[in-house]
């Protein structure tokens, strides 16, 4: 058993570990914080399996990211903790059913279709590294795909904001189409008027006041 | 004994599995639901990789990168609905979800 293998039990057993509380724990805080541990032990993983560019996207995108996101909003929620977990020991052996049959479908077809397979062959030329090489794929073959991905990220970029937008009662913005739409006619009113006007009626004169 | 495809391939069978389990477990918290899908997705990626490396093919980590990039985007969306649920209904419980009576 070289070095390997036994970084590999210890990434596993912590992830599987820090799966079996996201899953189990009570707070949900606590439940991103192990999720965070799970995702950071699966880059390790697969910086095991030499995709270091992937490993190092799941550390920066995931745990900077996106676990952030999930923090921010299970922070913001204020969700009440439930204190009995009769629901939960409810729902337990369904769920201990179904996950045993999932696992056992899993295994037998990994097991079957794949014997192990040890003898790897390099994914990439020795003299390129495995992030020049992914970036060579996604630019030359998958061109079409990663600007659809780009669109998708947009997509829901917008969707976010839209969604989650709340408009303020006392806000003071205008709509940007009205402002555009807007015509002379709509601000300025031309008021036809006689070319020429009388004098007004002469203010009553102090003489005849006294009159 | 060093490493074969079939270590990673149980580590993702049984990644999968716990959060199928999740999944049936947490019924009073949608929050939870939405990591368990993200566990769900790196059970995935995790095949993937090990597939990419075991087989010398560079196409598998290409498509983790996209299920990663569908991942964030599906993530906040879902989130943003979660937050506009929670806002409506101040609960975010899928069990009370059942104004459709579905």
């Amino acid at each position: 058993m070289d070095y390997q293998t036994g970084f590999f039990y210890l990434f596993a057993a912590v992830l599987l570990f820090a799966a079996f509380r996201v899953i189990t724990s009570r707070n949900p805080v606590h439940a991103v914080l192990y999720l965070m541990l799970a995702f950071s032990q699966a880059a390790a993983l697969w910086l095991i399996l030499k995709a270091e560019f992937l490993g190092l996207t799941l550390v920066l995108v995931y745990l900077g990211a996106v676990m952030v996101l999930f923090l921010f909003v299970v922070m913001m929620l204020d969700i009440r903790i439930e204190g009995d977990r009769w629901t939960f020991w409810q729902h337990f052996p369904l769920a201990a059913v179904i996950g045993a049959v999932v696992a056992a479908e899993i295994a037998a077809v990994m097991w079957v279709g794949f014997p192990s397979i040890a003898s790897s062959a390099p994914a990439v030329a020795s003299d390129v590294s495995n992030t020049k090489a992914l970036g060579i794929l996604l630019y030359t073959e998958y061109l079409y795909p990663i600007q659809v991905a780009a669109v998708i990220l947009l997509v829901a970029m917008i969707t976010a904001i839209a969604l989650t937008l709340r408009q303020r009662k006392d806000s003071k913005a205008i709509n940007p189409g009205d402002q555009v739409r807007v015509r002379a006619a709509d601000r300025l009113v031309v008021v036809p008027m006689a070319v020429t006007q009388k004098a007004a009626e002469a203010a009553p004169t102090p003489e005849e006041g006294k009159a | 004994m060093s490493l074969t495809l079939g270590h990673f391939l149980t580590v993702g069978a049984i990644l999968f599995a716990l959060s199928v389990i999740g999944i049936f477990l947490n019924r009073k918290n949608l929050i939870v639901l939405l990591m368990a899908i993200e566990l769900m997705l790196l059970a995935v990626n995790m095949n993937f990789v090990a597939f990419s490396h075991y087989l010398g093919d560079m196409h598998g980590q290409v498509f983790v990168f996209f299920i990663l990039t569908v991942a964030a985007a599906e993530s906040a969306i879902g989130l943003a609905i979660l937050v506009l649920l929670f806002r409506n209904r101040s609960s975010i419980s899928v069990e009370e979800l059942n104004t459709l009576k579905g």
